[in-house]
């Protein structure tokens, strides 16, 4: 049961960072989204992505602070390098082509009741525990 | 100055959700998405806590009509389910099955460093690009 808590604790905190950027700068927190457009920004002016790369190095600050203060071992990924080149190139181009990933549809749209969102987040749920199901026992 | 602050301190509150919930630790997520299997159902909870927060908060939110910082709320416009939303769910399903990680807590993770990580996310935005370059063809065609 222990475990459901950090669980419940750590999706409120999501939450509360989503209402953050939308009150503060009424933007959606949509990782894929503003990843995207933050490195595209390099190449462009004016620039005007300043605050994709606050909210970007947020969120890899917390990965590092965690880090240097508990000194948790790194997790490492069980995979070969060519599976996760894939795997990258497959999120990659699916959260672009479909506007959105985890957050951006999973959170923020389903809250909106967006029926984009709805219908992209059941998908992609879907498509993932059959690929689960098929790399884990059929493979 | 202190907008910046505010949406610095959004990511690292979001980063911090994903360690705490254990969404950034690919073997929870595996395990959350293999539900024919040994699944274990502990990340529904953090879909259920994002969600509620999320959805109460706009509500009031939305009340006001107009964030802090910015003259509007920036909201997609689109509503229609069309072909490439279909799509790019289903290849960023297969991907997110392969290895675990979405956009969200790869990203978080380069914080990291292990080479890995770094190898997803890079071959993550050269994915991005590959659609941005597709929809750019596809649209001139159309026009």
């Amino acid at each position: 049961m222990q475990t459901y808590y950090p669980a419940l604790f750590g999706g409120i905190l999501i939450g509360l960072s989503a209402l953050l950027l939308m009150f503060s700068i009424g933007r959606i927190a949509g990782i894929s989204g503003i990843s995207f457009t933050a490195i595209q920004s390099l190449t462009r002016r004016p620039k005007t992505s300043h605050w994709r790369w606050y909210f970007l190095a947020g969120l890899i600050l917390a990965t590092l602070i965690t880090q240097f203060v508990f000194e948790l071992p790194i997790p490492t990924i069980d995979r070969t390098s060519p599976v996760i080149i894939v795997a990258g190139l497959l999120v990659g181009f699916g959260t672009h082509l479909g506007s959105g990933c985890t957050s951006g549809h999973g959170i923020c749209g389903i809250s909106r009741l967006s029926i984009r969102s709805i219908t992209a987040t059941g998908i992609f749920m879907l498509v993932a525990m059959i690929t689960v199901y098929i790399t884990q026992y059929i493979v | 100055m202190l907008k910046n602050i505010l949406v610095l301190f959004s990511g690292l509150l979001f980063g911090c959700g994903l360690i705490v919930s254990g969404m950034a630790d690919v073997d929870n997520v595996i395990g959350f998405l293999d539900i024919f299997g040994n699944w274990q159902p502990n990340l529904i909870l953090v879909m259920a806590g994002a969600l509620v927060t999320t959805a109460i908060g706009y509500q009031f939110i939305f009340k006001k009509s107009k964030p802090l910082y910015s003259e509007h709320y920036h909201l997609p416009k689109k509503k229609q389910i069309d072909a490439p939303l279909v799509i790019g769910a289903s290849c960023f399903g297969v991907g997110w099955g392969l290895v675990g990680y979405c956009p969200g807590p790869a990203i978080a993770s380069l914080g990291n460093l292990d080479v890995q990580t770094l190898l997803f996310v890079f071959a993550m935005f050269f994915g991005m690009m590959v659609s941005h370059q597709l929809q750019k063809v596809a649209f001139n065609d159309e026009n």
